[in-house]
């Protein structure tokens, strides 16, 4: 068991998402940074569906109630294990009573923190991610208490390397398809969208994330509520973006006029308000 | 009717389907069909099909490698759909307290369309509704059907916080909030009864093409009927319905 003496800044617990229930108004939800959450569940040897604590900006201070093995990947949140610096991307060994915490922001936005066997809290609608209104909690909160499995083997010596990416950390490029919408758009607008530098908005989360620049000239009508998917960029009447993210809404009356590829989600999401991005057309 | 529809990639790994720009229910029953028999050709690379009022979206698995093959393969389920395939819907009946401590924009909306609350009451729950399909929350339908004369703005601002359950005008559309969010429709009445349950199969009890009639209840029966709702034993009202 991990135990939460304090849940940092935003922090939830995360698996790859809740499928098929889109029907119903559900959103997908997931880790934000799937790769992120993959790098650290595959380094400990657990399955890529393993739930993970997703950890922005402020890390939270655990404790382990039970040995275990864990690896933290991502964003840079400077790890410690009671108080001695550990690395991230690498498997670590943790005894029973070790606290866990975390202090200066050095990279990225979003961390992950698997451990061995992954987090058992209850699963709602096949999925551990939580969303409110699907699950009684949005966050972890001080004094949960979070089940894990007891690891029993130490750490083994790994032959396999693991070659992570680190570099979409610093480049603002997003690689993006055509929005369905794209081609209502009148050409000077289209090259302004492939060219222009967009600062992300304070209003920024797990649901979308606001651009602050607005593409001038904006004519292109309101669609009739149609679907929408993470990754979709809609442009609403004043002319602003919303990028959506993980925790999006099903359906959606702006027109979609850009979409994130699959990867360029995660690396958007390691990014924060303040921070520039371009959008990269590219082929599928 | 077969209509001509347009197909688009949408991001990597889905494809979307589009009807002629329309709120129209030979368009939902036509979308109903289609998605049915792409469902019935249980094809293992689609995981998922979502549609909302005039569009179907296709959600591959993987990475959509071929794109054309794809479509050729979608239009052809198109093509064979059988045209007499009877679709079994059911009319739920809703009930819903337009009470004033409810109905809390009911006297602006009165004053401003000329009608008096008990016409605006009857205009609203006489009409039976169509679900579209559910999007936007967790359980919120989208229902077709609003009496004209109820048509009525949303709010320049949307409240930071509408009640679970309240039965609402934007527009031309009225629905009801499955659960407390912020919101910028105009509140009429609420129900007691629950859109979206995640602990219970189904989790939403109403599909596209299920009718919706809301039933004026009084503040008491309101009551009444919440006590059962939260106790899990309330018996929701439906009839089947074949057309």
């Amino acid at each position: 068991m991990i135990k939460v003496l304090k849940p940092g800044f935003y922090t939830t617990v995360q698996d790859m998402g809740r499928f098929g229930y889109q029907q119903y108004g559900v959103p997908v939800s997931g880790a934000m940074d799937l790769y992120a959450a993959s790098v650290a569940n595959m380094l400990l040897g657990n399955s890529a569906n393993n739930a993970v604590l997703e950890m922005t900006m402020t890390g939270p201070t655990l404790q382990f109630i039970c040995k275990s093995a864990i690896c933290i990947s991502g964003a840079d949140l400077s790890p410690k294990l009671n108080q001695q610096p550990i690395a991230i991307n690498k498997e670590i060994e943790v005894k029973e009573g070790d606290i866990l915490s975390f202090g200066k922001m050095k990279f990225g936005f979003r961390s992950y923190l698997a451990v061995s066997g992954g987090i058992k809290t209850d699963k709602v609608m096949n999925s551990r991610s939580l969303y409110q209104g699907v699950t009684l909690q949005s966050t972890i909160a001080k004094g949960d208490e979070l089940p894990i499995e007891l690891h029993s083997d130490s750490v083994q010596e790994k032959h396999a390397g693991l070659k992570i990416k680190t570099n979409y950390f610093d480049s603002k490029e997003i690689q993006v398809l055509k929005g369905t919408e794209f081609d209502k758009l009148p050409k000077h607008q289209q090259e302004l969208l492939l060219s222009q530098e967009f600062t992300i908005s304070k209003n920024n989360s797990r649901m979308a994330y606001q651009l602050e620049q607005e593409l001038e000239n904006n004519n292109l009508e309101s669609i009739i509520t149609s679907p929408v998917l993470p990754g979709t960029v809609q442009l609403t009447p004043s002319g602003k973006l919303i990028v959506l993210m993980r925790d999006c809404q099903t359906t959606g009356g702006y027109p979609r006029v850009l979409q994130l590829a699959e990867n360029a989600i995660n690396k958007l999401s390691q990014k924060m308000a303040g921070q520039v991005v371009t959008f990269k057309l590219v082929q599928v | 009717m077969a209509f001509n529809l347009t197909y688009k990639p949408f991001g990597e790994r889905a494809i979307l389907i589009e009807w002629p720009f329309e709120i129209d229910e030979a368009i939902l029953k036509d979308i109903m069909r289609f998605k049915e028999s792409i469902s019935q050709k249980k094809i293992k690379v689609i995981v998922e099909l979502r549609h909302a009022y005039n569009s179907l979206l296709v959600v591959y698995y993987d990475v959509c490698r071929n794109y054309k093959k794809e479509v050729i393969s979608l239009k052809s389920i198109y093509k064979s759909i059988k045209k007499k395939h009877d679709i079994l819907s059911k009319l739920w009946k809703i009930p819903v307290c337009y009470d004033e401590s409810f109905g809390i924009d009911l006297e602006y909306i009165s004053n401003e369309k000329k009608h008096t609350k008990s016409e605006i009451v009857a205009l609203h729950s006489k009409a039976i509704y169509t679900v579209y399909f559910v999007g936007f929350l967790p359980g919120f339908l989208y229902l077709g059907g609003l009496d004209e004369r109820l048509y009525f703005p949303r709010k320049s601002t949307p409240r930071l916080k509408i009640e679970k359950g309240a039965v609402a005008i934007g527009g031309k559309q009225t629905g009801v909030y499955p659960s407390e969010s912020p919101g910028g429709w105009n509140i009429i009445g609420n129900t007691p009864i629950s859109f979206f349950d995640p602990k219970k199969e189904p989790h939403c009890f109403a599909n596209a093409g299920d009718r919706i009639k809301f039933v004026p209840v009084s503040l008491k029966e309101y009551g009444d009927i919440k006590i059962l709702v939260d106790a899990g034993v309330y018996e929701l009202e439906s009839e089947v319905i074949n057309d």
